[in-house]
């Protein structure tokens, strides 16, 4: 009986392993392997913590935008994250997995986020850099998680794409005003740089030689290309707009080869994405316990509006 | 006081009470007790801050000074700011901003519908456009002052805790002036009209709830936006606002 149903699976995952190999898009009713599963779950949700903590630091500018219409447009920067996190995490439901056992996980400090909203917002500057660098590097992440082999997911990452790239545009013209405005401006422009630039690189994540999840899921094309590759393709984009508006990089090994047509650069600081990581960045307990308030001065909403529901559509 | 002024206040009065209510919802953004709703609070911000936009360009133009949307946004003190005092009031609970936004919104809706029939065609079109997005307010904040009233004993506790809260600066909304005065040529409606239909559409709401209407047998209370006579909370919102273009003056972002 064992051996049958040993025989059985293997045939099964077999048959995926080919649907994988010839390309075909795996969708929630379709038979997958339960580490396939596992490993899109935790990918996924953490994407969609990752939004929600997100609209921290941007939205610790909301009031304080300079005009009217940055005050509007960050705004609808910060709700379109919002949405990402709402639709990432109804793409990771079909996956068998309610939305509040994956809140939970990440309330109880089971989950992760990336790292990068672990650092603080200090200046106006900082929302152009978040939305230059930070959804600049988001794009090139997501769009090559848009032709992963699991179908919502990849839907999802083509529609969140659209959005991220008005929100980078946003980003970079926020940076190229205050550059061709006053010293103090350009300073603090420059400034948004020097401190996003390596958190950025570090989004990545480890180097490939480092990421234990690479192989297998690269095998199962919900990676299609290495964190190493993602990287410099973010960087060789990156640097010549930098330079266009006048803004430097805090890399003094960063030079452009015509040998490779790509940029040479300096080294990540892995022990400070080891440290942020594990929750000792700058802002880890305070983005957390952001959340966990507002979680729990939520709790009597919640609690009304169950019992609202039982009393009136049951 | 001339038409043109007195248009000028009712135009600083529309987009002070639209800039200062959105701002206050635009703080729950993150921070909001369902995803769903930091969504619909930070949608409804931005509808508010439209609106404002729209009326504060116009209240330049009417002032004939060269101010843009952003000088009269950025360079006015607490005491030149003509928002409702209610608008001003910190968030509170979420039971609070609902109720907030439920007596402000009934009333937002009462004033744009008769401001679609204004002879003034700037107030007419942003009337037109502003009232369906406020109708929405409306029914967003009516159905929770619902789920919050019938839920559960220690929301119905809270959420009438705010209404009583919110109510002492509901006479504000109708206090009128010369301003309003002027503006009974067609430009603006008679607010004790759209005091009786505001009641209406409160009180359906309100009862609907199981809750009560506040007692004002006391007699007390608050008024003074049109004479710029805020709440200390004003000065706070306004100062974190204002930061970039006063720490920073003549540039541009």
């Amino acid at each position: 009986m064992e051996a049958t149903v040993t025989a059985d699976m293997l045939e099964r995952e077999k048959a995926f392993n080919d649907r994988i190999a010839r390309g075909e898009v795996i969708e929630p009713k379709d038979w997958m392997p339960e580490r396939y599963r596992k490993q899109l779950i935790r990918m996924m949700s953490q994407h969609a913590h990752s939004e929600i903590v997100g609209m921290l630091p941007e939205g610790n500018w909301i009031t304080r935008a300079p005009s009217l219409s940055r005050k509007a447009s960050l705004l609808a920067k910060v709700q379109d994250e919002a949405g990402h996190g709402l639709y990432i995490y109804s793409a990771t439901e079909t996956l068998g997995v309610d939305r509040l056992e994956l809140t939970q996980q990440f309330l109880d400090g089971n989950a992760k986020y990336s790292s990068i909203f672990n650092y603080p917002t200090l200046s106006w500057a900082d929302i152009g850099a978040i939305g230059w660098l930070v959804d600049g590097a988001a794009i090139v992440n997501q769009t090559a998680l848009a032709k992963c082999s699991y179908g919502p997911y990849s839907r999802a990452m083509l529609r969140i794409c659209k959005e991220e790239n008005f929100h980078h545009k946003q980003g970079y013209q926020i940076l190229s005003i205050m550059m061709q405005g006053t010293a103090e401006q350009k300073e603090m422009a420059q400034d948004a740089v020097n401190r996003f630039w390596w958190p950025s690189l570090m989004m990545f994540g480890p180097s490939d030689a480092n990421s234990p999840n690479s192989e297998e899921l690269m095998r199962w094309k919900v990676k299609l290309h290495s964190n190493d590759d993602l990287r410099q393709r973010f960087i060789d984009r990156t640097v010549p707009q930098g330079e266009a508006i006048g803004l430097t990089f805090p890399d003094d090994k960063l030079k452009y080869s015509e040998t490779t047509r790509s940029y040479e650069w300096g080294q990540i600081n892995w022990d400070e994405f080891k440290a942020v990581v594990s929750g000792n960045g700058p802002c880890n307990k305070q983005r957390m316990q952001a959340r966990k308030t507002a979680e729990e001065n939520g709790q009597w909403v919640r609690a009304a509006a169950e019992a609202y529901a039982a009393k009136h559509y049951n | 006081m001339t038409k043109n002024q007195a248009l000028y206040e009712y135009a600083l009065r529309l987009g002070d009470t639209s800039l200062v209510l959105g701002h206050r919802l635009s703080e729950w953004c993150g921070h909001a007790p369902l995803l769903e709703e930091d969504i619909a609070l930070s949608n409804m911000a931005l509808d508010l801050i439209g609106q404002s936009r729209l009326m504060l360009a116009y209240a330049g133009t009417l002032e004939g000074k060269g101010n843009d949307e952003d000088a009269l946004a950025y360079h006015r003190d607490a005491r030149q700011y003509r928002n409702l005092l209610l608008a001003e009031q910190p968030n509170g609970d979420f039971g609070y901003t609902i109720a907030r936004h439920f007596l402000l919104s009934a009333y937002l809706v009462t004033l744009y519908q008769k401001l679609t029939k204004s002879s003034d065609e700037t107030l007419n079109g942003f009337a037109q456009k502003s009232l369906k997005e406020m109708i929405y307010h409306l029914r967003h904040a009516s159905d929770w002052m619902l789920r919050l009233g019938d839920g559960t004993p220690e929301s119905k506790q809270r959420v009438q805790e705010s209404l009583d809260a919110c109510w002492l600066f509901t006479d504000d909304f109708f206090d009128a002036d010369a301003v309003d005065a002027i503006l009974q040529d067609g430009t603006a409606p008679d607010l004790a009209d759209i005091k009786t239909t505001w009641l209406v559409t409160v009180t359906s709401v309100i009862t609907l709830a199981g809750l009560q209407i506040p007692a004002t047998t006391n007699g007390f209370m608050r008024s003074g936006s049109r004479k710029g006579n805020h709440t200390e909370y004003l000065g706070h919102l306004l100062a974190d606002m204002q930061f970039i273009p006063r720490a920073y003056p003549g540039t541009k972002w």
